[in-house]
């Protein structure tokens, strides 16, 4: 099992739960948050004083696979929220050592 | 205002309620609570979007309390020190505690009327001015916002109110007043609103010194919608300011109104394309600043001047306002927050001088000049500054002006109020 973690732009999120969701990926976590890459921050001005906003907004999914649907969720991740300008994020994968449904007590490939 | 009545009456007094106007009284009664409504929520909402999340909520407040304040010693002395005869420089003391400003309907069926306003009830002018004396204070927060301890902030705005506002309001307004002997324009406070506050706020950024972490950390506004409601509440709320000064529903009124629309529409087109055209884009709060700015300069002409020199006025309202806003203080290295000195004291600077440019006898019946203008603008930039500076200093010696560093950093919301918006 492994687990999935996705940075991208925040207004890709409809498109990636749907293209996830059609390669049969049963559930996603989703997170707002700050960060920068090499697209780093941008500049806002008020009044004439300058602020470097470094962090941009970004949004985090985490979604967990069967070794079998690793690279199906990976490229239907990595196609639908390109956009090929700098910034569309970065694709993590981690081993997943332990699942556990908490409803039924189901482990592993069974509670994913 | 200005007094058209040369062999009129020189004090209040007693007169027939059938003297008075109805329409005239009901368009200053609309616009006594259009004025209100600039300050309450207007302002406090134009200021408060302004400011760091933190100190959003201490910066509504300070609007809110020097409303209340300021009504109540208006009611004390500071309509009589304003609007009395007295003095060259400042009122009697026969209105403190609005003595003698009455309605009696039986048997007599009289009412006190001003002298400055002969159709409507005194009552209604009193209050109408009260309007104008709780903003004026109300704009100097902007120039020390996110700093100052609120007990300092309500003592200094007392003091004030009662040694700066009404002397100036006096010596322009009321005919004893020696501006106004000499001739001085001021429509609807140009001078006696919006470059003393703008002034008064250049001495206290100064008193105060910078923000911490000024010109490093981060001091974005918060909430850009709060500050564009609270432009357009204002630019609203100004129709009364600048068309009820007219005292009447006049023509002189509809006149106010319309070059007040001209200019700040083009003080705001003015500071949006000086903006654009120099930082290569066109902001929220530049096109909300470039409005006020062209409101405040468009102040002392506006019951003086035609719609043309109306445009022209707000143009270059915009463009210099932008220039003291977003230079002008780097340069100089003063902290004025939120730029009460480089929008109203500069607009409102400008906008006197170019009253005296611009002022038109067919509309007004007088003459006026650009070097009595600048009398007006001199005396009110020198008295103001060094008492507002006095009694900062003052103030500074015995309670303290300025907040703790932990309570600064902490916000002003949590550390003076214990409250917070998150």
């Amino acid at each position: 099992m492994k687990l999935i973690t996705a940075i991208i732009k925040p207004f890709k999120l409809d498109d990636v739960r749907q293209a996830v969701s059609e390669v049969g990926v049963q559930g996603v976590t989703v997170t707002e948050v700050r960060g920068f890459g090499r697209q780093r921050g941008h500049t806002e001005i008020y009044r004439g004083a300058e602020y470097i906003v470094e962090f941009v907004p970004k949004t985090k999914i985490e979604i967990a696979v069967d070794d079998a649907l690793l690279e199906q969720v990976i490229e239907a991740i990595a196609k639908s929220a390109q956009t090929g300008k700098v910034g569309d994020g970065k694709i993590f994968v981690f081993d997943l050592e332990q699942v556990v449904r908490i409803r039924t007590g189901e482990r592993d490939a069974s509670a994913i | 205002m200005q007094c058209a009545w040369a062999d009129g009456p020189t004090e209040p007094f007693l007169t027939g309620v059938d003297k008075i106007s109805s329409g005239d009284t009901a368009w200053m009664l609309t616009s006594t609570a259009l004025v209100l409504m600039m300050s309450i929520p207007g302002l406090a909402l134009f200021y408060g979007g302004m400011v760091r999340k933190k100190n959003v909520l201490a910066t509504l407040m300070q609007t809110f309390a020097i409303t209340c304040m300021v009504t109540l010693l208006w009611w004390a002395i500071g309509y009589s020190w304003a609007f009395t005869p007295g003095s060259a420089f400042l009122g009697g003391t026969g209105r403190a505690f609005f003595n003698g400003m009455t309605f009696i309907h039986d048997p007599a069926n009289q009412l006190s009327v001003s002298h400055l306003a002969l159709t409507i009830p005194e009552t209604v002018y009193a209050m109408f001015q009260l309007t104008f004396a709780a903003i004026t204070p109300a704009l100097i927060a902007g120039a020390f916002a996110d700093r100052m301890k609120f007990s300092a902030m309500l003592v200094f705005m007392a003091a004030w109110s009662l040694l700066v506002y009404c002397p100036i309001a006096h010596m322009v307004w009321e005919p004893t007043g020696w501006l106004s002997k000499a001739g001085v324009l001021d429509y609807a406070g140009g001078t006696v609103v919006h470059i003393n506050a703008g002034i008064a706020g250049l001495a206290s950024c100064l008193m105060l010194g910078k923000r911490l972490g000024y010109g490093r950390e981060k001091m974005a506004p918060h909430n850009l919608t709060l500050t564009l409601i609270g432009a357009s509440l204002l630019w609203v709320g100004w129709f009364g300011f600048n068309a009820g000064s007219a005292g009447a529903a006049d023509g002189r009124a509809g006149m106010a109104m319309l070059v007040t629309q001209m200019a700040t529409a083009a003080a705001a087109l003015g500071w949006m394309s000086a903006e654009w055209i120099s930082r290569g884009k066109p902001s929220v709060l530049g096109i909300a600043s470039g409005a006020v700015a062209g409101l405040v300069a468009i102040t002392p002409a506006s019951g003086f001047v035609g719609p043309t020199p109306a445009v022209i006025i707000g143009l270059i309202a915009g463009v210099v306002c932008f220039v003291a806003a977003t230079s002008l203080k780097h340069v100089m290295g003063y902290d004025d927050s939120l730029d009460a000195f480089g929008v109203h004291g500069i607009g409102g600077i400008l906008g006197a001088l170019l009253t005296g440019v611009f002022v038109s006898k067919e509309i007004s019946g007088v003459d006026g000049s650009f070097l009595v203008q600048l009398k007006g603008v001199a005396v009110t930039v020198i008295y103001g500054f060094a008492a507002s500076f006095l009694i900062l200093f003052l103030i500074d010696k015995t309670m303290g002006l300025r907040v703790s560093e932990e309570q600064e950093r902490e916000g002003l919301d949590i550390s003076l109020h214990g409250e917070s918006i998150e």
